[in-house]
């Protein structure tokens, strides 16, 4: 009798956001953000929001970062803290450039792994074996990383094989592109169309279909193949443990140390992976600093995307956009915009929620992003290249109460301390 | 005495391992590891060369010490990078817009250093203290936007020709610079340098270096600051609120990071440039591992820092990879940070296995009296 006059309290609290299915909560928030592209591109007279080449680049420019994220992932989910994904990253560059000027791009991509991979286990060896702390570890892997890689450089990209030593030559040759059968013409036929809203969505699809290379599909495969491998699989389970509880584990016959240096050598070899994306997908070239700090970011993103694998991947995007804009000064000045209505939005979502207090200050950022948005032509190129790592800033600071990482992460642990 | 010599321990065997890396690599390229290392060794000890290296040393140490007093309450610091370059625009800034009687001048330059810098690091530790940021992230993140900044202000508002190649703030009259220290050679009987001019910043890195002693273990705050470090849980009890320690400690370290491009700004650019040297926080964080947050130790690794770099350029000349001393650094860091972990357990189970035989001793004792 008592479940009787339980039903209706619930009722009443009713949310319609949170007894939504997740697709079609996803669904609403794409469609709600294309119509948002589209309204400020009508305002402002542009159509490079949504270009098919604007997210083509976004698309290669995301890919390596979230490499390094997935790369994180798999470090921190086994309890590992991995500030050196810079450093593997690094590695990657290296290798990929090395091998695939002597023996061709998909080469590049496999010893580009194995580079990274290798500075993944010295800071296994660091951090799980000798119980270093691991930020610590981690920006030594970083120094190291980039000191030997400058020291082959000079050795062997002598004048006479055409690099330097702060380059590399031209690599023999790039992964190969493709067009996704039919959906891309019809896409770019559609994006051509001009049609509000259909055109521009068609557009971004046009620029996802369109010229995509081998590599970026096998690197967003990963995506959903992580999510199965940690989520679906005793190893997984055993991974995340080690990051959650290794006393538990271990006392269960988890062999911890074992899956910690599991976690953080894959984490390499997946930073390596972005790095050699970046050679053999991008520059045909290793170019020194050509990370330019990706690792760092992809690091971020994982943050960002509450480590899991697809929040990662929306993180990394974000990244990929807005150094896509970047590259088109012109339309960056609808960011601003952009910004305005996103952050009028999110007032409005804390005025619903009864939060009067957070409601001022968004409302204050609202109001001086209109005002900037009213009272300029051009956004500086630096505020563009600065606004993913504000909405970073911005995210952990409004949602880290709702972040959640894993509860034993950057703890040492040693074998045996559970007993 | 015991002690000190457990302490340099693993810094001597980490550095032993790294020249042993290095060596390895130098042979690898088929070089005479002996004949590079003399050259090195030769060529760094000149008088001009000890200048430059302490020049060198000067950046080094004043962003070691930043990155340390974060590391006493186990708090990370990434962000020196990005804090001493914004620092360092808008001080250059300041500094190349004013001239006023010369001491005031230098002070009010190092101010809006400490200031710009302090402000910089300041957020990590609102966000963290506010909303629970991790300091790390939070730095890293400040460090990219640090970048922009100073991109941006030095091109559009702060450089004297914004069409230049290097822009560049307008340069620190004569009451803004701090002249020279060569006369100490002379005074000591050394040949003076030749065509480089010790940095007469060095006074204010060593009061820094003395400052940084005194405040971390020889004040009630400093106290409080390690004991945050080595356990929160306890130093909370005793009064200490942590998140007043944790703005502090973000705050101070962010002032002293606001210093480190003040050397090169006072003694050789004289202004905030494109081409301002790079990279020195994260060069700090290996200095401070290294010297193991100690206010001599710190010094001593800038300094070692500063020769390789300085004496890597004989390298260069003689046809030899000048970049096997980043391998040496990389190498030491890592080695040097496993060795004090490495010793310090063992120094740990000889005070377990010590206090087991005093125990065993004190029963065996009490048993024979029973009988």
């Amino acid at each position: 009798m008592t479940t009787d006059t339980r039903a209706p309290a619930t009722d009443t609290k009713r949310n319609p956001f949170k007894d939504m299915t997740p697709a079609r909560k996803y669904t609403l928030f794409l469609v709600a953000g294309l119509l948002l592209l589209s309204i400020v591109q009508l305002i402002e007279g542009t159509n490079q929001l949504t270009s098919p080449g604007t997210w083509s680049a976004a698309l290669r420019l995301t890919i390596p970062i979230m490499l390094a994220g997935l790369g994180g992932l798999y470090s921190e989910r086994s309890g590992i803290v991995n500030i050196g994904l810079e450093g593997m990253m690094i590695a990657g560059t290296w290798f990929g450039a090395w091998a695939g000027w002597q023996f061709g791009p998909w080469w590049g991509v496999a010893l580009g792994i194995a580079g990274g991979a290798l500075f993944g286990l010295i800071h296994a060896v660091a951090t799980v074996t000798f119980a270093v702390d691991q930020i610590v570890s981690g920006v030594a892997i970083n120094i190291l990383a980039a000191g030997s890689m400058r020291f082959l450089s000079s050795v062997i990209y002598t004048p006479d094989t055409g690099g330097g030593a702060t380059q590399s030559p031209r690599i023999q040759d790039f992964i190969g592109t493709f067009d996704v059968p039919l959906l891309s013409d019809w896409f770019n036929s559609l994006a051509d169309k001009g049609w509000f809203f259909i055109s521009d969505g068609a557009g971004i699809l046009a620029g996802l279909t369109t010229g995509v290379s081998w590599l970026t599909l096998l690197a967003l495969a990963l995506i959903p193949a992580t999510s199965w491998l940690l989520w679906k699989t005793a190893w997984g389970l055993r991974l995340r443990s080690a990051g959650e509880n290794p006393w538990a584990a271990e006392s269960l016959g988890v062999h911890v140390l074992r899956m910690k240096y599991w976690g953080v050598t894959i984490s390499g070899g997946l930073a390596g992976m972005g790095g050699a994306y970046l050679v053999v997908v991008q520059a045909g070239i290793y170019r020194e600093g050509m990370t330019a700090g990706r690792g760092y970011i992809g690091l971020g993103a994982m943050i960002f995307g509450n480590y899991n694998p697809f929040g990662l991947l929306a993180g990394a995007g974000i990244f990929g956009y807005s150094d896509a804009l970047r590259l088109r000064q012109d339309s960056v000045h609808g960011i601003l915009l952009l910004l305005a209505i996103g952050v009028t939005l999110l007032m409005v979502a804390s005025i619903v929620r009864k939060k009067y207090e957070a409601a001022a200050t968004q409302a204050v950022f609202a109001f001086l992003f209109f005002l900037w948005w009213g009272l300029t032509d051009t956004v500086p190129g630096q505020i563009v290249t600065a606004t993913p790592y504000i909405i970073t800033l911005l995210v952990l600071a409004l949602a880290t109460q709702r972040l959640r990482m894993p509860a034993a992460d950057g703890i040492p642990y040693r074998k045996g301390e559970g007993h | 005495m015991k002690k000190l010599g457990l302490a340099l321990l693993a810094p001597i065997v980490a550095l032993a391992f790294a020249i042993g890396v290095a060596a390895l690599a130098l042979l690898a390229v088929g070089v005479n590891p002996g004949e590079a290392f003399g050259l090195m060794w030769d060529f760094g000890t000149t008088s001009t060369s000890i200048a430059s290296i302490v020049n060198r040393a000067i950046p080094l140490y004043i962003s070691a010490v930043a990155v340390a007093i974060g590391f006493q309450m186990k708090m990370f610091n990434i962000g020196v990078e990005g804090q001493y370059l914004v620092a360092a625009l808008f001080a250059g800034w300041v500094g190349g817009s004013i001239a006023i009687w010369a001491p005031l001048h230098i002070l009010v330059v190092i101010a809006v250093a400490v200031f710009v810098g302090a402000l910089w690091a300041g957020i990590a530790g609102v966000l963290k203290v506010t909303r629970g940021v991790n300091e790390v992230v939070a730095t890293i993140m400040l460090n990219f936007i640090g970048f922009s900044v100073v991109g941006y202000f030095l091109g559009n508002f702060f450089a004297v020709d914004s069409g230049a190649l290097n822009q560049s703030t307008p340069l620190l009259p004569e009451s803004g610079q701090i002249p020279g220290l060569n006369w100490i050679f002379t005074v000591f009987g050394f040949t003076e340098p030749k065509g480089t001019e010790l940095q007469g910043f060095l006074i204010v890195a060593i009061l820094i270096g003395i400052g940084y002693y005194v405040l971390v273990w020889k004040t009630r705050f400093g106290f409080d600051l390690r004991a945050s470090g080595a356990n929160p849980g306890a130093a909370k009890m005793s009064g200490v609120n942590p998140k007043k320690m944790i703005m502090y400690t973000m705050l101070l370290s962010g002032g002293v990071a606001g210093m480190v491009g003040l050397s090169t700004m006072f003694g050789k650019l004289h202004a905030y440039t494109q081409d301002f040297p790079r990279g020195l926080g994260f060069a700090g964080i290996a200095v401070a591992l290294l010297g193991r947050n100690g206010a001599i130790g710190m010094a001593l690794g800038a300094l070692l820092f500063g020769f390789m770099e300085r004496s890597a350029l004989i390298l260069d000349l003689n046809n030899i990879p000048k970049e096997v001393v980043q391998i040496i650094q990389g190498v030491v860091v890592l080695a040097v940070v496993i060795a004090y972990e490495v010793v310090d357990r063992w120094i740990k189970a000889r005070e377990i296995k010590a206090a087991n035989a005093a125990t065993q001793a004190f029963r065996s004792d009490g048993e024979e009296v029973a009988a």
